[in-house]
């Protein structure tokens, strides 16, 4: 299959059509997509009217940009002006935005062709796009199995062939670890790296766009295109946009890399898992790195601290889907202020708001409200969120020591391969461990990417995670190539 | 229990219970875009014409902070003598329609301005707790019922006012009655239209105030428990409201209840307070650190720079007027405030700086000139002078007549007065004219001498007919009392 690199070559040059790429992914969309379920939407129009403007672009020997022709798939929580967006939730169900978010604007403007609004679980919550309203996403290497979550969709697209590029978005690991239970690169770029202007809030402070790709290159295309300052966000960091493809084949000679044991050693850490991992660390030695075991012991709380926090900020941030302006209504019962089985009046605002937000959000929603509104709560405040704010600042100072040491450090992305379809459904906990080893990025606000690192034994594809400090995607990205290559 | 008293019924406060208010002032910042998005902040226009997916929540977008906001919140901070800090801004949270997010984006424990005070025309002094930035929710109507949301046919939004900037300042509650409110009110309208943060309307709504009551016996030193009385939109309302909430929970402590701490909404019609929410309903609002902005540190530097753009505030005028030679009279703060008020103290300190006597510049800006106050600001100053001047030789009511004259024409006053016949009546005249009126109603004299004083105005009338309205009646009246004191005596 092209990576999104040489299609854009070949569009540049006039070789192909972007008309034409995109009719083959169309095609193989047309085959696999019943069984596979990665869209919410598949923009056939929008994606025929943006190929049609790259090819005359071409044709007008105008620059069509960087990803000239490549399709993409959007995570269906990302805004598009005029096209459905649903966060995979009722409440949200028919809603057209009438404003696209600043990435979507850039890989348009880069030349991509927005192909699709890929499934997710519903809000972002999850790891597995089961608690999509829409129903799940299938993994294409088994389709017993779940792509991951919550860009489980995004992820399922690129693994599929349906599109070379994918945009996801991860709070707690919801790009790496799609990418790696569907075998492909997923990136979750520094906080700040990447303007969130436009994407349907689930933990803001935690949030972050990121890449899809097949290839290591490819997700280092994409977030040349992605990254930098936006006025629109005033957390976004006031910087240009990093030179990542130039640092690919700089190699790891030299670099000090380290293991983290806490996390490779996890409880719930598979052993195929971890004999990927230290295969990783072994080919690193190789390409010329000094690998050596790193302790970051505060990561292991991480996942205590996060569904704290997540959930907090959730409580506030979904508050808004309350049946007044847009998306679901649900009018409440009608008041029978008298009680005489004669409702007199129209339901208050109240009932409404009840019966809206009880039948818009689904059960993993209502549980992290329900988490977060109590977390925030007065008297208990200090003892849940303040703590898991010091918690988070732990992280932070652990993470710091280890770089001291470590010039990048590697982990596994998730405790194991891709598991069955509604195998941990039923057992929140379970489902929530799936982020172990992701969560710490997030709460420290550092990059981390996951790269496909061959097979488990049950044949399904095994990612390694690869960490940096803040705006470290340069060394992240060297790391990433290096193991890519080794393979 | 209720009251429903009419106004003029409710009891004051009996002097053994003393009045606590502290007063949280919101105020609209004038600046030509909303707090978090580049939107009109106008008032006024069509319902949800002002409006963008920032300031209407949508879902995926993002506040980004208007700089000007915070320079007026500054601009005010400095104004109330307050300490400008590095601040961050939280949510908090609770459902309401007119709030697009349901949650507000606002300060909590880290405002921008702490700990400041603000100076009465009294001379008193009532402490700012904190001053902090806010966004402004809608506009509901709410239609049917009794208008309120609860039982309303149905509610109208006007999301225009969403995202304004305020800014709420918080005084201590260092405010004794009614009528020091009223004046702490009318002295922050001042400060807040002179910073140039704010139009200072309360008809409006640009500057709107919510009253903490509570009373305690005098000479007790712990507070009361407090309402929170809110719709008060003009300053009549805020005194009637206190005047009532006071009485009502002193009557309430004397009948042996208990004042329960709660919400209570003033009813201009039937001049009430009454419950808001009832204590099931009580908010917790969930404050947590918004996490779509980054902490807000203004630089020493920059809020230097903005302290010095700052022109001097009332209190600050006032004391330029009080620091001239006979007017740091308490009797006269009324009259100092006034002039400040309405911008004529240029007028005065420029005529006491001529020679001129200060009492009466002062007299004549705060009787005459405060009839056309944007007449007189154009007023020539030197012609000021000249009025203040001839001010005694003429009566008031000549003075007047030169002064409507200057305002409308201009004009020389000395020319003025010549050309009309004004010429000030020597003393010698008009103990003349007094001693013919005298020998014209013995009767009455003798009268006025046994202590009558209501005759006193014939003697008056008939000076000031005898020469024709020159005399100054309050010259004559001083003429007949000397007179009667060293006959009596």
């Amino acid at each position: 299959m092209d990576t999104a690199l040489d299609i854009a070559v070949e569009v540049r040059s006039g070789r192909r059509s972007a008309r034409e790429v995109l009719d083959e992914h169309l095609s193989r969309i047309e085959v696999r997509e019943p069984e596979i379920h990665a869209f919410n939407l598949v923009t056939t129009d929008w994606a025929r009217a943006a190929a049609d403007r790259i090819d005359n672009l071409v044709k007008a020997g105008g620059d069509p940009g960087p990803l000239a022709g490549v399709p993409i798939a959007l995570k269906d929580n990302l805004c598009t002006r005029g096209v459905g967006t649903t966060a995979s939730s009722r409440i949200l169900e028919g809603w057209c935005p009438p404003y696209s978010a600043t990435v979507v604007e850039r890989v348009i403007a880069a030349g991509a062709i927005p192909l699709g609004k890929t499934n997710l679980d519903e809000f972002a919550m999850g790891s597995s796009t089961e608690s999509s309203a829409f129903g799940p996403t299938h993994n294409p290497h088994d389709l017993t199995r779940v792509p991951g979550g919550s860009s489980g969709g995004s992820a399922a697209a690129v693994a599929a062939g349906f599109v070379p590029l994918a945009l996801g978005s991860d709070t707690g690991g919801s790009i790496r670890q799609p990418a790696a239970l569907c075998g492909v690169v997923g990136v979750k770029p520094t906080y700040g790296l990447v303007s969130r202007y436009g994407l349907i809030a689930f933990a803001s402070s935690l949030d972050q766009i990121g890449p899809f790709a097949a290839t290591v290159a490819d997700a280092a295309a994409l977030l040349e295109v992605i990254a930098g300052g936006d006025p629109a966000d005033s957390t976004c960091v006031d910087c240009p946009p990093p030179d990542l493809q130039s640092c690919l084949l700089q190699g790891v000679e030299g670099l000090r890399i380290g293991v983290i044991t806490e996390l490779a050693g996890a409880e719930g850490i598979a052993s195929d898992v971890a004999a990927r991992l230290f295969a990783a660390a072994e080919a690193l030695t190789d390409a010329g790195a000094k690998v050596e075991e790193a302790s970051v012991p505060a990561a292991i709380h991480g996942l205590a601290a996060y569904y704290l926090l997540a959930p907090a900020e959730a409580s506030s941030n979904l508050a808004r889907y309350d049946g007044v302006r847009y998306g679901l209504r649900v009018d409440g019962p009608p008041r029978d202020p008298a009680g005489r089985g004669q409702p007199e009046q129209a339901a208050d605002i109240g009932a409404m708001y009840g019966a809206t937000r009880a039948a818009g959000f689904g059960p993993e929603v209502k549980r992290r409200i329900m988490l977060g509104t109590f977390a925030l709560s007065a008297g208990y405040y200090d003892a849940y969120y303040g703590q898991a704010q010091r918690v988070r600042t732990l992280i932070i100072d652990s993470f710091a020591a280890a770089y001291r040491h470590f010039d990048a450090l590697i982990a596994p992305t998730t405790p194991t391969t891709a598991f069955r379809i509604g195998a941990k459904v039923a057992d929140p906990w379970t489902m929530y461990c799936c982020d172990i080893c992701t969560i710490p990025s997030n709460l420290a606000g550092h990059p981390a990417m996951s790269v496909p690192y061959g097979a488990g034994d049950d044949g399904l594809p095994v990612g390694v995670q690869v960490l940096a400090p803040a705006l470290g995607e340069p060394v992240m990205f060297r790391v990433a190539a290096a193991l890519e290559r080794s393979l | 229990m209720s009251i429903n008293a009419p106004r003029d019924l409710c009891p004051p406060t009996p002097e053994r219970w003393q009045t606590v208010v502290g007063l949280e002032v919101h105020c609209e910042l004038r600046t030509a875009t909303k707090m978090f998005c580049s939107c009109r902040a106008a008032f006024g226009d069509e319902p949800n014409t002002n409006v963008c997916p920032v300031c209407l929540g949508l879902p995926g977008s993002l506040p980004v902070l208007n700089k000007m906001a915070v320079e007026l919140a500054v601009r005010i901070g400095v104004a109330l003598h307050c300490e400008v800090r590095p601040s961050i801004f939280h949510r908090k949270n609770y459902f309401y329609p007119d709030m697009p997010k349901d949650y507000q984006i606002s300060q909590y424990d880290a405002p921008i301005n702490v700990g400041g005070w603000l100076e009465l025309v009294d001379g008193s002094r009532v402490g700012i707790e904190r001053a902090h930035m806010e966004e402004d929710t809608g506009k509901s109507t709410h239609v049917g019922g009794g208008g309120r949301i609860y039982d309303a046919l149905y509610s109208l939004v006007d999301y225009n006012r969403a995202g304004v900037p305020l800014v709420e300042i918080v005084s201590a509650p260092d405010i004794r009655s009614a009528a020091q409110a009223r004046s702490y009110v009318n002295e922050l309208r001042g400060i807040l239209m002179a910073t140039g943060a704010s139009d200072g309307k309360m008809e409006e709504g640009s500057v709107r105030v919510d009253a903490n009551v509570s009373v305690r016996r005098a000479g007790t030193d712990p507070y009361g428990t407090r309402c929170e009385v809110k719709n008060l939109n003009s300053l009549r309302s805020l005194g009637h409201a206190i005047d009532f909430e006071a009485a009502r929970q002193v009557e309430l402590l004397e009948s042996g209840g208990r004042v329960v701490q709660e919400t209570r909404h003033w009813d201009e019609a039937t001049a009430c307070t009454h419950p808001l929410r009832s204590k099931e309903e009580a908010y917790d609002y969930r404050y947590f650190p918004e996490p779509d902005l980054v902490p807000l540190a203004p630089s020493p530097e920059w809020v230097a720079t903005v302290s010095a753009s700052l022109p001097p505030m009332p209190a600050e005028r006032r004391a330029r007027l009080r620091g001239l030679d006979g007017l740091d009279d308490p009797a006269l703060a009324g009259r100092v405030a006034t002039v400040v008020e309405l911008g004529l103290e240029e007028l005065v300190l420029g005529a006491a700086a001529a020679g001129a006597d200060p009492r009466r510049a002062l007299n004549l800006a705060a009787n005459e000139l405060a009839a056309n106050p944007s007449a007189a600001r154009s007023l020539d100053p030197a012609g000021f002078v000249g009025l203040v001047a001839m001010s005694a030789t003429l009566s008031a009511t000549q003075a007047k007549a030169v002064l409507a004259e200057m305002l409308e024409a201009g004009g020389d006053p000395a020319e003025i007065a010549r050309r009309r016949g004004f010429e000030g009546l020597a003393a010698a005249a008009l103990a003349a004219a007094l001693d013919a009126a005298i020998a014209a109603n013995p009767e009455q004299w003798d009268r006025y001498l046994a202590g009558e004083d209501k005759v006193a105005g014939l003697f008056v009338g008939a000076v000031m007919r005898s020469t024709s309205g020159r005399a100054d009646g309050k010259a004559v009246t001083a003429l007949l009392r000397a007179r009667r004191a060293s006959l009596v005596s």
